[in-house]
């Protein structure tokens, strides 16, 4: 019966090509225009790690003065050094990562090399492991490098690249910031978007080229910058890392399971009230174990801009769905008289409601098989523009599907009051206009 | 022409009639926030900077092995002396769409009981806002006892100058000269106004786009250029628009020259014209990208009226050729099916223009948009009004061309 259904959908289309033409042509034009949307915000508010986001969490505990006038009521984003120090040797987590962004003067370790300020990021040992980094040769350093200071370093493959020439570099040496630091590990460009393990410097940003120990990092001579500083009281030795009452060390956590979450929660509770004790602290506990996506979201990572125009695109989509059912309407006007020949013939009202409905779906399916290219030409236009963002965004094939899906639905939801106004077509009277 | 009868015919035809209204309601609806959000990108691009653009470059050096800091800026300073062509140069934290390194946010007693918003500190050497070609519009200007150490960020108290849209906002009305606020400590009186000069960071601040310009200049000596402001800061320079990339190149190899143990940022080092370029190539990408969406609204829409009119011609076949028949001239067809557009067209914006004040008020709500402005809604409504008479045109002729014989045909 479908068979013959699209059969005599098909007939229809090339009776009424003109017609059909400006309803394919008009869901594709909106099925485009949304999805190239939809797709830029789809991208934007992605998952970085799917595989290991549900067990990353970012703790959060607010060291600052009970009075502080226009202040936020969530805890800072990022941690001071004394809570960094803390955070890092509670217990509890199965794993845990501390981490900050700088610049640092790098060289090849060979006299005369030309020196070059690299992005670094300063972190511990786990984070390898914890963010799952794929090594190309060697590994992370050990927790005992971290506690020793070491003089170690990851590079990415793009610098290993540019300083050996893509060999396996382990065990070589860069000069940084006046020391020499040897070479244990490469691993592979990682760059999850967006950056949410530090999202004050750009969500969207360039990622680091070199890694190294973060204790380490803080013994260097001098101050090469400690990454976004957010401050509440601008005493004297601001820039100071140290600072009491400057935040800006980022601190994950791995949390593997509900009750440790709980528990880990309870810790942070329990520390908090011992700094207040202490006199540290000034508020009652106030802490946060924020998920990955829970973070992003609370973050509000992906631009306004780019959300507002997503409503917009949804609007473009709902104008061209109300232009869909005027198109039905009018051709399933138009064969009235058929309708009534069918009815006559003895077709039920459901075959004739049916009968419609597949068409639509037909004009869906062609909408969409067309607006799925021209959704590719709207990315691919916004792939062109050096915005940071930009390179992330491509069609992906469930993004492609959702396309297919929702011109079809759209273009069915559009069909059932035209189909239904045809199906209640009277076989009599249209029949006697013959 | 009467539109008596075309009323008449329209009660006949509610469906149709009903569709196209809806159609153009929903596209005036979000062509008008559409519209608006567009404009709103575009008019933060128009932002007045307050400086000479086209005249002023900017060189930043990052970070150096060993070396000290006052030493350096002072080396570069002279170094910069013997560029040829070079007309002024001065020492400033950032500049209009640099990095944004002074955000904080102020009150206006020293107990901070009244938060008064996050403007934007620069921090100036002597002759900055001369190399910036900043004027003063109210108040004095600066003066060399101005210029004092800092303790931390800033001095204990300063004269400051500020924009005028900082003063209206600080205190509305009123006269900002001599009036007084605070960021903890720091002590601040204003001494003059300047017209313009937008913060590095215009419509992406804390405040967003009505704080674009809440700049706040702190005149600091150059022997208190350390510790922070080294890291943070950066030299201006001016020269002749036309010879400016030459100076700027030549400035770049003077540094490099006296410094050899600092890094230029290159990237951070170029005219003012490149540095607002790229501070504002998303919001071109996104009016881009909108504007792109809008046409293919309009399309999608004059594609629905092309529908439903070749529909109803095709319907009334009979109808027009009998008023032909009748003596009714191609253009008197023609009219009829302008004037129905236009009366369809107009309910259509009517119904169209409260969907968009609805639709405006939900984007307000959440993402801190501005009212829509009741500027946009003509605009909108002649643009519909235009496609509306563009798509009903083909069909209109189609219908125009009817001989009056057909109406002598029994189908």
């Amino acid at each position: 019966m479908l068979a013959y259904y699209c059969h005599l959908a098909l007939r229809s289309f090339r009776r009424h090509r003109v017609l059909t033409a400006l309803m394919v042509l008009a869901i594709a034009l909106g099925i485009g225009a949304s999805m190239t949307m939809l797709t830029v915000l789809h991208n934007l508010s992605g998952n970085p790690l799917p595989t290991r986001s549900a067990v990353l969490f970012h703790p959060q505990v607010d060291p600052r003065p009970a009075r502080l006038p226009g202040a936020d009521p969530e805890p800072p984003d990022d941690l001071t050094w004394q809570d960094a120090v803390n955070l890092y040797a509670l217990p509890g987590a199965t794993r845990r990562v501390l981490t900050s962004t700088n610049w640092l003067p790098t060289r090849a370790d060979a006299p005369g090399s030309a020196l070059a300020m690299m992005d670094t990021r300063a972190t511990t040992a786990d984070m390898f492991a914890m963010f799952g980094v794929p090594f190309v040769y060697g590994t992370g350093w050990s927790q005992a490098d971290d506690e020793q200071r070491a003089l170690v370093v990851v590079l990415t493959r793009s610098l290993n690249d540019t300083l050996f020439g893509g060999a396996d570099s382990v065990g070589r040496t860069l000069v940084i910031a006046t020391k020499v630091f040897r070479v244990v590990g490469v691993v592979e460009d990682w760059n999850p978007q967006p950056r949410f393990y530090d999202l004050g410097s750009g969500a969207f940003s360039e990622p680091a080229k070199l890694y190294m120990p973060f204790f380490t990092w803080l013994d260097l001579p001098q101050d090469y910058g400690y990454g976004p500083m957010a401050c509440w009281d601008h005493g004297d030795g601001t820039h100071d890392p140290k600072a009491p009452n400057c935040t800006w060390a980022q601190f994950w956590v791995q949390l593997d399971d509900a009750t440790q979450v709980a528990a880990y929660r309870q810790r942070l509770e329990n520390y908090s009230a011992q700094q207040h004790q202490l006199g540290r602290f000034q508020r009652a506990p106030n802490v946060r174990v924020r998920g990955l996506l829970e973070w992003l979201d609370y973050k509000r990572v992906v631009p306004s801009l780019v959300r507002m125009q997503a409503w917009i695109a949804l609007g473009v989509l709902l104008v061209c769905l109300v232009n869909a059912v005027g198109l039905l309407v009018s051709k399933f006007s138009r064969k009235a008289g058929e309708v009534g020949v069918r009815r006559a013939l003895g077709a039920s009202r459901r075959a004739v409601f049916i009968q419609c409905l597949v068409e639509a779906g037909l004009i869906g399916l062609a909408g969409g098989l067309l607006g799925a290219p021209l959704a590719w030409l709207g990315l691919w236009m916004v792939r062109q523009q050096p915005v940071p963002y930009a390179a992330q965004v491509g069609l992906d094939a469930p993004m492609l599907g959702f396309a297919l899906l929702t011109a079809m639905v759209a273009a069915l939801a559009a069909g059932v009051w035209p189909a239904w106004r045809a199906a209640r077509i009277a076989p009599a009277l249209q029949v006697k206009s013959l | 022409m009467t539109i008596g009868p075309i009323l008449s015919a329209l009660a006949r035809h509610r469906i149709a009639a009903m569709l196209i209204t809806l159609e153009i309601a929903l596209a005036c609806a979000v062509l008008c926030n559409a519209f608006f959000l567009v404009s709103s990108r575009l008019d933060l691009m128009r932002i007045d900077s307050g400086v000479d653009e086209a005249s002023l470059a900017t060189l930043k050096l990052r970070g150096c092995e060993e070396c000290n800091a006052a030493d350096l800026q002072g080396r570069v300073m002279q170094a910069l002396q013997s560029v040829p062509g070079l007309q002024s140069a001065a020492m400033v934290n950032t500049v209009p769409f640099g990095e944004p390194t002074g955000n904080a946010g102020i009150c206006l007693d020293s107990e901070c009981k009244q938060f008064a918003g996050v403007p934007h500190f620069y921090a100036f050497t002597r002759g900055a806002t001369d190399t910036l070609g900043l004027k003063v519009v109210a108040g004095r200007n600066f003066t060399p006892a101005d210029y004092q150490g800092s303790e931390g960020f800033f001095p204990a108290d300063s004269q400051v100058w500020i924009t005028r849209a900082l003063a209206e906002h600080l205190w509305p009305g009123q006269d900002p000269l001599g009036r007084e606020f605070w960021l903890a400590q720091f002590h601040f009186r204003v001494a003059g106004v300047l017209a313009h000069f937008a913060r590095p960071d215009p419509g992406r601040s804390e405040n967003g786009v009505v704080s674009a310009e809440w700049s706040i200049i702190v005149p600091i000596a150059p022997d208190a250029w350390q510790g922070a402001y080294v890291q943070r800061g950066l030299f201006v320079l001016r020269a002749d628009p036309l010879d400016l990339p030459r100076v700027l190149a030549a400035a770049k190899a003077a540094a490099a020259r006296a410094v050899p143990e600092a890094v230029i940022d290159q990237a951070a080092s170029a005219p003012l014209v490149q540095l607002r370029e790229r501070y504002f190539q998303t919001d071109r990408t996104m009016a881009g990208l909108l504007v792109a969406v809008i046409a293919a609204m309009l399309l999608v829409t004059a594609l629905g009226i092309v529908g439903l009119a070749s529909f109803w011609v095709a319907q009334r076949t009979k109808q027009i050729g009998i008023r032909r028949a009748l003596g009714a001239t191609r253009t008197d067809i023609l009219r009829y099916f302008q004037t129905e557009n236009f009366l369809l067209a107009s309910g259509g914006i009517v119904l169209g223009m409260l969907l968009a004040y609805g639709g405006n008020q939900l984007l307000m709500r959440y993402f801190e948009l501005a009212r829509l402005p009741v500027s946009y809604l003509p605009i909108g409504a002649l643009l519909l009004w235009i496609v509306g008479q563009l798509a009903v045109l083909g069909p209109a002729l189609r219908a125009a061309a009817i001989p009056p014989v057909v109406a002598t045909r029994s189908t």
